[in-house]
């Protein structure tokens, strides 16, 4: 790779998913942070109910995020050829955790208020 | 309390990535201003390279005329083809239209080059126009050579267990039919590469590691062969890299047979027939027929300059005399006896390079000297030979094999991606990353 500049990030992530989908999804992403931090600061505090749950989502989130990027790119675990695929492994799993414990928890804290 | 640390760390971590992000976006490079000019340039072919450099010509000059010259409706995304011949995509996945990724504010002459005249700055389309030029880049790709084969015709493919997959996506989606054949039943699997330059010389590799990884798991485990005939010494140009293909040959089991030029072949009796080279004590090369038997056969034809180029005056006189490439330097590709034309892409004359990945890092060094000739200095950009190739070796794991023309590997991610091991980041790359990536090229932003 020449220039792995932000705009040529930008330009190949458009081209992955399609300008639409693309942005539709950073848009999803800072909507769904953007509502996390928004109940953080108006509850003043964690649940630890729906912090519990959310935890107990994020094996599910790392498993779904993992079997994703697999199915869509022909692989399977049996690829893994070295420590840098053990790393993308791992993140790609850590991502889908982190996500889906976000997701979550916001989740909960939105629509089921009175739960805490 | 502890716990309660937990989202404030990761909100710290969320903010630590959007400043991040935000002072990645703060160092975009600043855009050059646009240089007025009334140049007549004309740029020959709407492959890779000439899609490429034009839209970011159109970026830098002002008031030039800029004509791109390519009959051709389709365009293609020749990475995937080797994808397609595997039956892992479909052959759309390498078809989109030529007129998509050209920019406005040029001409598109939808026809080809008939002649070109260096001399007298012309060149003339398959339509009669006569278009003259202050600079002509030279980038119609190549032409495969499949009459160069007896007994062997493009209609063929897929059928018979003949495969080739180079010859465009629905020869690729064929060449699947009759694979996929063999993956199921087995036999004798046979591929071959030519003796020419040729696009992508890693590619022969590539089909012949994933149809034997697809035969593996496949109805033909155990009942089948790999045998891989070249008419080169070494399975690759780069000697690090043909060692340990060497070696990948070795650990699956698969029969090399170097020095073997396909010549023709029998289809009725599924037999290839190979010229042997072999050197004796004494330096002469000793030349022999070698008939091999097939159940699928990859063939691989000679590949050329487009005849509109060997008829021009541009090719070398002393190399590559039955393949007619443009005599260019190496590193600025600009034709060594007309200084107005650059050759780029996979006509271009140099020693390596003739892949997407190349000419991603050619295109630059072109719109450099280009744009510098039309402000009267010279360019500073130079072009070393760079070739990437994600030398695919089963579904699911490739290595990211990258060299220049000296033979040195140079990789992108030193010390994260090994370049000769086989990985599954490096077969993402190739999966998800690198279409994308020769998409943003085509658009001059990559």
């Amino acid at each position: 790779m020449k220039e792995l500049t932000f705009e040529t990030l930008i330009a190949v992530f458009e081209e992955i998913f399609g300008q639409g989908l693309f942005w539709a999804m950073v848009l999803t992403a800072l909507v769904v942070t953007g509502a996390y931090i928004y109940v953080l600061v108006r509850d003043r505090a964690m649940s630890m109910r729906k912090f519990l749950l959310a935890q107990l989502s994020m094996p599910f989130g790392a498993i779904a995020a993992v079997l994703f990027v697999q199915a869509v790119t022909s692989s399977h675990f049996r690829d893994i050829g070295g420590p840098v695929d053990v790393m993308v492994l791992l993140g790609v799993a850590a991502l889908g955790a982190v996500g889906t414990a976000i997701l979550v928890y916001t989740a909960q804290s939105l629509f089921r208020r009175k739960s805490t | 309390m502890k716990s309660k640390l937990i989202p404030l760390t990761r909100r710290g971590l969320l903010g630590l990535a959007f400043g991040g992000a935000g002072v990645a976006a703060l160092s975009l490079p600043a855009r050059a201003e646009r240089i007025s000019t009334a140049a007549r340039i004309v740029i020959i072919g709407a492959g890779a390279a000439g899609t490429a450099l034009v839209n970011r010509l159109v970026e830098r000059l002002e008031g030039a005329q800029i004509t791109i010259v390519d009959a051709r409706a389709e365009h293609l995304y020749q990475p995937g083809l080797s994808l397609v011949a595997a039956g892992l995509k479909p052959q759309s996945y390498t078809i989109s239209q030529t007129t998509d990724w050209l920019p406005e504010g040029i001409t598109l002459v939808a026809e080809n080059a008939a002649a070109i005249d260096p001399v007298a700055k012309t060149v003339e389309t398959t339509g009669g126009q006569t278009l003259r030029y202050d600079f002509l880049v030279v980038a119609p790709g190549l032409v495969l050579d499949h009459d160069a084969i007896p007994g062997f015709s493009l209609d063929m493919v897929g059928q018979n267990g003949i495969g080739a997959l180079y010859a465009g996506p629905q020869y690729a989606a064929r060449t699947w039919e009759a694979a996929q054949k063999f993956t199921e039943e087995g036999g004798i699997g046979l591929f071959t590469r030519p003796a020419t330059e040729m696009k992508c010389a890693g590619a022969p590799l590539k089909h012949t590691f994933l149809i034997d990884d697809i035969s593996s798991r496949g109805g033909a485990a155990g009942r089948y062969e790999i045998h891989y005939a070249a008419p080169q010494a070494a399975t690759f140009s780069v000697p690090i890299v043909a060692e340990k293909v060497r070696m990948l040959f070795e650990e699956r089991g698969f029969t090399p047979h170097m020095r073997h030029r396909l010549v023709s072949i029998e289809p009725g009796s599924k037999r290839a027939t190979f010229e042997k080279t072999e050197t004796d004590a004494t330096g002469v090369e000793l030349r022999s027929t070698v008939e091999l038997p097939y159940d699928y056969l990859h063939v691989i034809p000679p590949q050329r300059a487009p005849e509109v180029i060997r008829q021009s005056g541009l090719s070398w006189s002393d190399r590559w005399t039955d393949q007619g490439w443009i005599e260019v330097d190496p590193h600025n590709l600009r034709h060594l006896r007309y200084p107005e034309v650059f050759g780029l892409g996979d006509v271009a004359g140099v020693p390596k390079g003739k892949t997407a990945a190349s000419v991603k890092w050619m295109v630059p060094v072109v719109e450099d000297h280009l744009i510098a000739a039309i402000q009267g200095r010279e360019g500073t950009e130079s072009y070393d030979g760079y070739t990437s190739c994600p030398l695919i070796t089963r579904v699911g794991r490739a290595m990211l094999v990258e060299f220049d023309y000296h033979n040195n590997l140079v990789p992108s991610f030193p010390g994260i991606i090994a370049p000769l091991e086989e990985l599954w980041i490096s077969w993402l790359m190739k999966e998800v990353a690198l279409k994308a990536t020769y998409n943003a090229m085509l658009r001059g932003k990559a």
